[in-house]
């Protein structure tokens, strides 16, 4: 199991064990953390599970797909760090990860 | 808290699922019972077509919450639990066995089913339909390489059907009453793309062509009859010829219908003690000032939005435009929008190259578009079409002109 802790706009932390092999959308949705809306289910077909991704583990959860780039272009308050969580998998090397979450996803 | 409301959710598909789990997350503390026919937790239904048919996601990957989660979040599961009726007046809801559930606000989620075809032999095993876990587990057995699949019904289930079969190595052929495959989903150019692409991978069509019945050998399928005489023999018809919404609880209360049953824009129904989200509602479009049924997974969850964003006294969630989003082989459609009342198209892009929109445009104003491969024409477009904006047609053919810009610059 990783731990993976979701931080909502607010500030509220949620902190979960998460399967490798999930993505981190899925980790947030099977807890039921609010601020992942997840709307097409993990097809990156509609950019409404938009996080941030602490800095320190930019590296280690790897790089946006060219689909994807094209995807959060158009979500809103888009940083350097916004990836879809969809496209996350997570593994071992995960564990501990930060990512935070937006305002909105919609 | 003694006094919130008793929730009783019927219907524990994607739509009741989520209405539960947003009580939850919206603070709602009262008592939550979700009331289901089938007899396994809420999942998501679009893999049952795609990923999930090829083999390329598991049973976790469908389910929309752990099974543990219902009994952690104080959500009384009840799976294969047909409800038989409602009583308004008692606010009380009576299942197949005979008991009895009380509430004081009921939502009705019981979405739609696979419609059938009223033939000769479509009771023969070996003709399946694509609507439940339970029948994408039959189609899933019955496929395999050198398998003769028969697909009746040329729409997203079957196309998607289609691209999954002939990836598992089955010989596919569509069978569609229409001129042409999505003919009730998708503009004519959108069509002939996906026909050709599908013929290209090795799909046979029968365009125009009426099913007239199934021929059996001891009880199983072994071929499709068509009006014109022809017969295509098979090992496996999937019809996918759309769905019915399933009204028939809230008809026998006497709640307002129409091609589904009538909500607001809260979703709530004619009864203000009663709230219906997802395939089975009959809703308002406010953006194209009218009602209509959807189908899409978006469209049940906003609705669970907004039923319990009223329940739980929080304010209504922003109104969406309606999407979809459908992928075969490398193919990713997205859709968003109404296309109907369109007086213009602008096709923007390469469809020799398979990525590729089409731009609906009513007076100049953007009404809806279809996105092949094409995420930036999707996601701006959306945009575009939730702030019914007018566009230069000019502008939005022309691809030396970044989708950012098109939908930045009027
Ligand atoms: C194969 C397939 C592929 C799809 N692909 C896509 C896609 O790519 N994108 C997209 O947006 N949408 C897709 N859809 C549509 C999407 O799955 C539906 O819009 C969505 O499931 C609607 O949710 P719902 O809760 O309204 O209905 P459902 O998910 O059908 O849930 C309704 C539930 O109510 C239960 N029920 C009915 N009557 C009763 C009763 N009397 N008592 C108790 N329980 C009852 C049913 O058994 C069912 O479990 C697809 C659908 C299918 C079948
Ligand atoms: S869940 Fe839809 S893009 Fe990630």
């Amino acid at each position: 199991m990783a731990k993976i802790t979701y931080i909502e706009h607010d500030g509220r932390e949620h902190e979960v064990e998460v399967r490798p092999g999930l993505s981190v959308m899925e980790g947030a949705v099977k807890n039921n953390i609010p601020g992942i809306d997840a709307d097409c289910g993990g097809a990156c077909a509609c950019a409404t599970c938009h996080v941030y991704v602490d800095d320190a583990w930019r590296e280690r959860t790897g790089k946006a797909s060219a689909m994807e780039e094209s995807m959060l272009d158009f979500a809103d308050e888009v940083e350097p760090n916004s990836r879809l969580s969809c496209q996350i998998r997570v593994t071992a090397e995960l564990d501990g990860l930060v990512v935070r979450l937006p305002e909105r996803q919609h | 808290m003694s006094d919130s409301p008793r929730v009783l959710i019927v219907g524990a598909g994607h739509a009741g699922g989520t209405a539960a789990a947003l009580l939850r997350q919206y603070g709602f503390e009262g008592p939550i019972a979700l009331v289901g026919e089938e007899p396994i937790p809420p999942y998501q239904r679009p893999p049952l077509s795609k990923a999930w048919l090829k083999g390329e996601a598991d049973e976790d990957a469908l389910t929309l919450k752990p099974a543990e989660w219902y009994a952690e979040a104080g959500v009384d599961l009840w799976l294969a639990a047909p409800v038989a009726s409602i009583d308004r007046a008692d606010r009380k809801v009576t299942l197949s066995d005979g008991e009895r559930l009380p509430y004081d606000i009921l939502i009705l989620a019981t979405g739609a089913r696979a419609r059938p075809l009223p033939v000769a032999g479509a009771d023969l095993s070996g003709v399946l339909s694509l609507r439940s876990a339970a029948d994408a587990e039959a189609l899933k057995t019955a496929l395999g390489p050198g398998k003769r699949i028969v697909v009746v019904g040329g729409g997203y289930v079957g196309l998607e059907a289609a691209a999954s079969a002939l990836a598992l190595g089955a010989e596919i052929t569509v069978v569609e009453r229409e001129d042409r495959v999505l003919a009730r989903v998708a503009s004519r150019t959108l069509s002939s793309f996906f026909q050709d692409y599908h013929q290209t991978q090795g799909v046979t069509f029968h365009l125009g062509a009426r099913v007239t019945g199934f021929d059996g050998v001891d009880g199983k399928v072994t071929a499709v009859r068509l009006a014109d005489g022809a017969t295509l023999p098979c090992d496996v018809a999937l019809v996918g010829i759309g769905a019915l919404p399933n009204v028939e609880l809230a008809a026998g209360c006497g709640l307002a219908l129409a091609d589904g049953i009538v909500v607001d824009g809260e979703a709530r129904t004619s009864d203000p003690a009663i709230f219906a989200i997802g395939d089975c509602t009959w809703r308002p479009m406010p953006l194209y000032g009218r009602e209509l049924r959807l189908e899409s997974v978006p469209n049940a969850l906003e609705q669970a939005k907004q039923a319990a964003s009223a329940i739980a006294g929080r304010a209504p969630p922003p109104s969406e435009v309606p999407w979809f989003w459908s992928d075969q082989y490398d193919l990713k459609l997205q859709m968003a929008g109404l296309a109907d009342g369109a007086d213009e198209i602008v096709v923007r892009g390469d469809q020799a190259a398979g990525r590729f929109a089409v731009f609906h445009l009513r007076e100049g104003v953007l009404t809806a578009v279809e996105a092949v491969n094409a995420p930036p024409e999707f996601m701006g477009g959306r945009q575009m079409i939730g702030r019914q904006a007018r566009v230069d047609p000019a502008k939005l053919a022309d691809t030396a002109v970044s989708m950012k810009e098109v939908a930045a610059g009027q």
